[in-house]
């Protein structure tokens, strides 16, 4: 039942259902969380048995090759089995023996983001994040229009789908050098360090899009949950469009998104969102009875105005 | 290894008999009607075959001819934006253009000083540098080989899209070497750096021969 391995998996084409699968949070350090993936993967391992809390570069969930002829087979090899590998590889070493060792992938982004001050695990770690997003992102015969909640949300937060798209593609194409652009689910909340919007609602979480540079993701800010990316390092898509950064934009929402992986990982974030709400009306509610007593001091006419829970 | 390529005797011994201003003096310029310079695509002094096997033909062509001419034609356009920006004295304008700036036109001097960085073998490129440049190498780093060394441990360590530099620090009379993100020029490192010799370490520059060796 320990199918443990801390080397990659030897194959690397093969079709996995997990394409269509939520994708899950990436807490590739968790033993049992490991061997639930790869029950599903049906991969064979080394035999040699080892528990280690280190990082595994998943492959994309298809084959190298069938994102071809938009995202040929060599750019996959490299961009997966060179830059995604050398990510990895990089960042295991890095947090050998140190009190990273023990986090999930997310988690080490974030602590190592360090509020703009990267620590040097920062780039590997959120650069083999990105990746792994990337490659759940796509999908072989993808493209086409999002449905359901979705659709109605970017309809919503856009205008239509076409301004998204235009929205999404701008940001791409202006991105200065390396980076990233992100469709992102964003909470109500204000950016202003522990203000909280007393009029919440359902209606003020929306969809936005973002671009960053070199490594960052939308997963260092708070309340931002990233839905879906594109890479616009150069070696993304060098040897397949060289300098053409618009065309290779315009295939890859034309061709290759994964709409699916984008709307299951926007349910996943409603979740944790609702999940979020809830703790903090609990600890609300828990903190409530000391507040409000009455003051003995104050006359009023019924006891019930005071310290009523709404 | 990248460095012992890319040095040339002749540009740099003329920088260093005090030509204060950058190597990009040489950038053509035409004038636009209404007196503002635009800024043309210098020639390269050698084909763009003529450096293999060290870099290739077709890299050389798609830099200068797409990304370098890309970088030219965007920053003409953003300075005939900010003139009138600043004609109709639009700040906020003024301010936003300034991103565009700096990044179309330190591709275009960054690159230029590039094209004369680099020369064929059978004129002088690739041969070890003598003279003053070799004698302060020596002093300021120790060796040719230490410089090599320092140059690509910083490249190699540059994180997404930049530029490598050996530079003058003209106040403290030093060579240093210092990197610096997407196309921001040697200048925004220090006010008293000159640019002797700069490597671009963008993915362009050496993907389609190196992938990401």
């Amino acid at each position: 039942m320990n199918w443990l391995s801390s080397s990659s998996t030897a194959a690397s084409t093969f079709l996995s259902p997990s394409a269509l699968l939520p994708p899950p949070t990436h807490g590739f350090s968790s033993v049992t969380f490991k061997v639930w993936k790869k029950k599903n993967r049906c991969i064979r391992k080394a035999r040699r048995i080892e528990i280690s809390a280190k990082f595994v570069l998943e492959p994309p969930p298809y084959p190298l090759n069938a994102l071809e002829p938009i995202m040929s087979q060599e750019t996959l090899e490299y961009h997966w089995g060179k830059h995604h590998r050398t990510y990895v590889d990089n960042l295991n070493s890095q947090i050998d023996g140190t009190d990273l060792e023990e986090k999930s992938l997310e988690d080490t982004v974030v602590i190592s983001y360090n509020k703009g001050d990267f620590l040097p695990a920062f780039n590997n770690a959120a650069q083999a994040w990105n990746h792994d997003f990337f490659w759940e992102s796509m999908k072989p015969g993808g493209g086409g229009k999002p449905s359901g909640d979705l659709l109605k949300l970017i309809e919503r937060d856009f205008g239509s789908f076409e301004k998204f798209l235009d929205e999404f593609k701008t940001a791409a194409a202006t991105q200065f050098g390396s980076g990233w652009a992100w469709l992102a689910y964003k909470e109500s909340k204000l950016d202003v360090g522990n203000a909280v919007n007393p009029l919440s609602s359902d209606e003020d979480k929306k969809l936005v899009v973002v671009k960053t540079p070199n490594a960052v993701n939308p997963l260092v800010w708070n309340y931002y949950h990233p839905l879906l990316t594109i890479d616009v390092w150069e070696h993304a898509y060098y040897i397949d469009f060289e300098t053409r950064r618009p065309d290779y934009i315009s295939v890859f929402m034309d061709k290759l998104v994964s709409w699916d992986a984008v709307s299951s990982r926007l349910e996943q974030a409603k979740a944790r969102m609702m999940e979020r709400e809830k703790e903090a009306e609990r600890k609300k509610r828990e903190e409530k009875p000391r507040s409000s007593e009455p003051n003995p001091e104050i006359y009023s006419d019924s006891d019930a105005e005071l310290g009523a829970d709404e | 290894m990248a460095a012992r390529a890319l040095l040339t005797r002749k540009t740099l011994a003329s920088v260093l008999r005090n030509d204060a201003k950058p190597l990009g003096v040489g950038i053509a310029a035409a004038t636009h009607s209404r007196g503002l310079h635009v800024y043309t695509l210098p020639d390269l002094d050698y084909d763009y075959g003529a450096l293999e096997p060290a870099i290739n033909g077709e890299i050389m062509q798609l830099h200068h001819q797409k990304h370098h001419q890309t970088y030219i034609t965007n920053y003409n356009k953003a300075l005939e934006q900010l003139q009138d920006a600043v004609a109709k004295a639009d700040s906020p304008a003024s301010v936003k253009l300034q991103a565009a700036i700096k990044f179309n036109g330190g591709g275009h001097i960054n690159h230029s000083i590039f094209w004369k960085n680099l020369a064929p073998v059978r004129e002088g490129g690739g041969e070890p540098p003598k003279g003053s440049l070799g004698w302060a190498i020596d002093t300021h780093f120790g060796s040719f080989e230490a410089l090599i060394q320092k140059v690509n441990a910083e490249g190699a360590a540059l994180q997404g899209s930049g530029w490598v530099w050996l530079g003058l620090d003209k106040e403290l009379k030093r060579l240093v070497v210092e990197t610096t993100a997407n196309q921001d020029p040697l200048v925004t490192k220090g006010p008293s750096l000159v640019p002797l010799l700069g490597i671009d370490v963008w993915e362009h520059a050496y993907y389609l021969q190196f992938s990401n060796v």
